[in-house]
């Protein structure tokens, strides 16, 4: 385990800045084991930027950095994203 | 939960210091007047930004610890010797200063009586926070819930919300310490980590279904929830916040 390791709730802020809805309780189904999880409860781990990871097999869902003004996320290790509007 | 959309695009907004009160040694509680605020739910969390003269900017995420209540938003904020925020907040923020807050954030680590119980709750250090919003919210509106609070502190007086907790304990609330590095004189109650035997003494048994929060260090969390699936919880049903780096 990866002491530095934190979880969904602490990129929910950046996310809600993007999305117009609530993102802890939006669902996340990973593109490797099809688990479908709350983003909240999915595995962060900051750098230079943000590494969303599938609590259940460790896959990559989502990398995200934020520079200035600008966002460039990759959501390339997900199937979907599922948010209630 | 339904119920916390957020209606637009989370922004930063100016938040006002109007109050401050140090918890232990080394925590403080800041109470900011957030002009517009729209209210929050118990457990959720916000983002707070500095902005220095030369416009470097740095941001942490901080739990709300108070219970919703009009446009005042209270953190409690342990000061993390070399850290880049907490040293600011906790020694140099005085009444009437402006910081900005992006928030309320956050639907997954919620509660408020509607939900019901029995409550769960296990906080390592000032991971407490979160759950003591839930503590007060219950208490403010009356509800006779089943609750138990373990919080695990390194020694007495690093306990946060001592006295708060004692005053609050009772009315279906119980509250467990575990003192993990020293003990006061005649010290009864547990004396280390938090472990499955602990959390089989003190949760209510997986048959009545419990409400599960756990927040702390991301090592006492990962510990706490994997020890109480192992008594037969439904992963489900255990909340986590973790709180790491970010925190300094």
């Amino acid at each position: 385990m990866d002491e530095l390791m934190l979880d969904g709730n602490a990129v929910a802020g950046m996310l809600g800045q993007v999305f117009t809805a609530e993102m802890t309780t939006a669902t996340m189904t990973c593109g490797k084991c099809g688990m479908v999880g709350a983003v909240g409860a999915m595995h962060v781990f900051r750098g230079a930027g943000i590494v969303m990871r599938c609590p259940h097999c460790d896959n990559v869902v989502a990398k995200i950095v934020e520079a200035g003004s600008r966002i460039w996320m990759n959501f390339g290790g997900m199937q979907a994203l599922e948010i209630t509007l | 939960m339904e119920g916390t959309t957020v209606l637009g695009r989370l922004t930063w907004q100016p938040a006002e210091v109007t109050g401050l009160v140090a918890e232990t040694h080394r925590t403080k509680t800041i109470a900011f007047d957030v002009p517009g605020w729209a209210g929050h739910h118990a457990g959720q969390h916000v983002d707070v930004r500095l902005t220095a003269e030369d416009g470097y900017q740095a941001e942490r995420s901080y739990s709300i610890a108070s219970p919703p209540d009009g446009t005042r938003v209270e953190l409690t904020v342990v000061r993390i010797a070399d850290g880049e925020v907490s040293p600011y907040l906790t020694d140099d923020l005085q009444p009437g200063d402006q910081i900005e807050l992006r928030g309320p954030i956050g639907g997954y680590f919620v509660w408020e009586p509607s939900l019901g119980g029995p409550l769960l709750l296990v906080a390592g250090g000032s991971g407490v926070a979160p759950l003591m919003a839930m503590i007060r919210l219950r208490a403010a509106a009356g509800s006779d819930v089943s609750s138990r609070l373990l919080l695990s502190s390194r020694g007495w007086d690093d306990i946060i919300y001592r006295e708060e907790l004692e005053r609050l304990n009772g009315n279906g609330l119980t509250v467990v310490h575990t003192l993990t590095m020293s003990q006061p004189p005649g010290w009864t109650g547990y004396a280390r980590r938090v472990d499955a035997e602990m959390l089989a003494e003190v949760s209510p048994g997986p048959a009545e279904r419990p409400l599960v929060y756990i927040c702390g260090p991301t090592p006492f969390v990962e510990a706490a929830a994997q020890a109480l699936v192992d008594l037969g919880h439904e992963p489900q049903a255990i909340k986590t916040e973790r709180f790491g780096p970010t925190g300094s």
